[in-house]
């Protein structure tokens, strides 16, 4: 085990963790104002990367308009289900909002599977994408140091956002204290429906990053990062944007050193360990790494 | 309205039909129907014992797949033959030959259920409502990778196949009734349900009023995932063929869509929403091979009964959040009596009669509302 081949793990977890942290921000907001664990969230990332999937049949179209409308349509249907389903049951208990969330993922799962079939279908992003770069001892496809630039630029966007302007102040007293900011005068309609538009434009563009990776895409292949994000947010300190990125790098970068690095008998349990992992921090440290100390996890 | 009043029709109706139902497919062992009956009795099972933790303690757990999973195993090693045993590498010499009849590795599937219930539960039941949901779905990952990679036990991701096809429509109902009752007795008729009713109203009053609350829930955590490992078995051995894929995140939602459909806060609620669970999706099921409707070919929809079963769930959580039955009961009783009018239990109909008296002890005349 080369100080190289470690190198090379550690710069794969880094990829894949900020595709996690990307994730993890979306959940995180939306989170951290309805307090409402999103479970169709990972699927808005599906609906983005299918609907990239049938516009680049068009050839001709360029490959950031491409995304870009992929983006705009899971941000539509992001916005739709926070219309239809969340906002006649806001208020309504925690368990309950799970649950619609749950029936909307499912049901996003099954349309999509639907329109396309459950099968696997190629996903070729244009070839200046995916070329590799071997930077010293590791090689990096442009698709990868975009994403990891990418998240360095959304921090910092989002972090001037919610310091800065005036629906980020109005966030940042919602994910305070909901009830209160209503009193305040904020329209809390507006902001919801902002940080849903800010989580499903994200998840869409991950969706770019994992179909851009793994060259294949299948309906239910948003879940599971979306399950993994949701951890990353919580083990970061859910409601903190800082925290949801840190969250994102450890839960990748633990991901890939625990495949690798392990020996290979237990390689296989590494979804397991990550799960495994979120139960310890909620039991350790409910809050998270960066979470405000609030009441009412454990 | 006049019919529901008379006994005869009453009979006929809840006791007779299904009777006859039960028996027929009874006869076609094998059928198509008579395992979609099985199927629903084994869903009773399942989301009644789901609804002792979501809908009477106050938790809310997802992973009600890690626990049938448990007991679908445990039960398929206790029973297979010794053929299908060989092929699995790593049991011990005295398991191969070791094999227990139906009814016990029925009790050692709930029993190992209930065990890691008790492991998992001391730790995860410290948590609050969502975050116990999440740490449950946790729980099914962690025993699908265990299923998966511990090939010695489990055969892997290969599966067990070759399981006796014990569960007839008789085992799995006879196996439902039994494990009814007794939640029955423990919820309705004992100062355990009722200290577990006032524990999910306000954890903290019942707490200062003695109810022990750690071992109300760690006990009502194993209880109901006892039944689900038995539930599991049953399943096992009416697919007769398991792996840990037919365990995960989809079947566990599907338990917990079950247990929301019929309503979390009743044990009738469980029967009702096994029943549409199982039923809707089999009449719903000709759309995925795409039907003839008015002269039109429909397309073969894939996943077309899962998505209106979705919307369905949603329409209800945002109009009938309580589910169909809402924390009403069926009482058995009042399907042979006269004197009780809808067959209906219903809490609703207490605090009428409670009003009405306090309105008669004012003095104040009042509108009689409770029928």
């Amino acid at each position: 085990m080369s100080f190289n081949y470690i190198l090379g793990q550690l710069i794969n977890g880094i990829k894949l963790g900020s595709i996690y942290a990307i994730i993890a921000i979306g959940y995180s907001m939306v989170y951290g104002i309805l307090r409402l664990i999103n479970f169709a969230h990972g699927d808005l990332l599906t609906v983005g990367v299918y609907t990239m999937l049938v516009l680049m049949g068009f050839s001709g179209l360029p490959i950031w308009l491409v995304i870009l409308a992929g983006c705009i349509v899971s941000i539509m249907v992001g916005m739709t289900m926070e219309r239809l389903v969340y906002r006649p049951l806001r208020g309504s208990g925690e368990e309950t909002t799970l649950i619609s969330s749950l029936a909307v993922s499912v049901f996003l799962q099954n349309l999509i599977s639907m329109i396309f079939t459950p099968q696997k279908k190629a996903f070729h992003l244009p070839d200046f994408l995916t070329v590799n770069h071997s930077l010293g001892p590791v090689s990096l496809s442009t698709i990868n140091i975009l994403t990891m630039i990418s998240i360095v630029v959304i921090l910092i966007a989002l972090t001037l956002l919610l310091k800065k302007t005036k629906i980020g102040m109005a966030m940042r007293a919602c994910s305070d204290n909901l009830a209160a900011s209503q009193l305040m005068g904020i329209k809390i309609n507006n902001v919801v429906v902002v940080a849903f538009v800010i989580g499903s434009g994200l998840a869409a563009l991950t969706g770019v990053m994992l179909a851009g990776e793994y060259k294949t895409i299948e309906p239910l292949m948003g879940f599971v990062p979306g399950l993994k994000a949701f951890c990353a947010a919580v083990l970061g300190g859910i409601g903190s944007l800082n925290g949801a990125v840190l969250g994102g790098f450890i839960i990748g970068i633990a991901e890939v050193l625990f495949a690798g690095l392990m020996p290979s008998d237990i390689t296989p349990y590494r979804d397991a360990f990550i799960f495994f992992l979120l139960i310890v921090v909620l039991l350790v440290k409910p809050n998270g790494i960066l979470g405000s100390s609030e009441g009412g996890r454990s | 309205m006049k019919y529901r009043e008379n006994a005869a029709v009453r009979f006929v109706c809840f006791v007779l039909l299904p009777l006859l139902i039960l028996i027929y497919s009874a006869i076609n062992r094998g059928h198509y129907y008579s395992d979609l009956i099985c199927l629903f009795g084994i869903h009773l099972i399942l989301a009644t014992s789901l609804n002792l933790v979501n809908g009477f303690s106050g938790m809310f757990s997802m992973g009600h797949a890690a626990f049938m999973a448990v007991g679908a195993y445990t039960s398929a090693l206790l029973t297979i033959s010794e053929t299908q045993k060989a092929r699995i590498s790593g049991l011990p010499e005295w398991f191969q030959k070791f094999t227990l009849p139906f009814p016990l590795a029925l009790l050692c599937a709930g029993l190992v259920a209930a065990l890691l219930a008790l492991l998992i539960g001391f730790p995860v039941l410290r948590l609050k409502s969502h975050y116990l949901s999440v740490a449950t779905l946790g729980l099914i990952v962690i025993v699908r990778a265990f299923l998966d990679n511990e090939d010695q036990f489990t055969n892997g991701a290969r599966g067990i196949t070759g399981l006796p096809s014990y569960s007839t429509i008789f085992s799995v109902f006879l196996t439902g009734l039994i494990l009814l009752y007794i939640m029955y007795r423990l919820i309705r008729c004992s100062s355990y349900g009722r200290g577990l009713i006032a524990m999910r109203d306000d954890d903290v009053a019942a707490q200062t009023l003695g109810v022990r609350i750690v071992t109300k829930k760690i006990s009502i955590f194993c209880l109901s995932a006892f039944a689900a490992g038995i539930g599991g078995a049953l399943w096992g051995h009416l697919q007769t063929v398991i792996s840990g894929q037919f365990f995960y995140f989809t079947d566990s939602f599907e338990i917990v869509e079950m247990s929301i459909i019929g309503g979390m806060y009743s044990l009738s609620g469980g029967i009702v929403g096994a029943l549409v669970m199982t039923f809707l999706p089999e009449i719903l099921a000709p759309l995925e091979t795409g039907i003839m409707i008015g002269g039109f070919q429909l397309p073969e929809l894939y996943g077309a009964s899962n998505l209106i079963m979705a919307v369905f769930l949603i329409l209800l959580i945002i109009f009938r959040r309580q589910g169909i039955l809402g924390d009403s009961e069926i009482i058995v009783e009042s399907i042979f009596s006269k004197s009780t009018y809808t067959g209906i239990f219903k809490a609703e109909t207490y605090r009428k009669l409670v009003d009405i008296t306090k309105a008669k002890l004012t003095g104040k005349k009042k509108e009689k509302t409770a029928k």
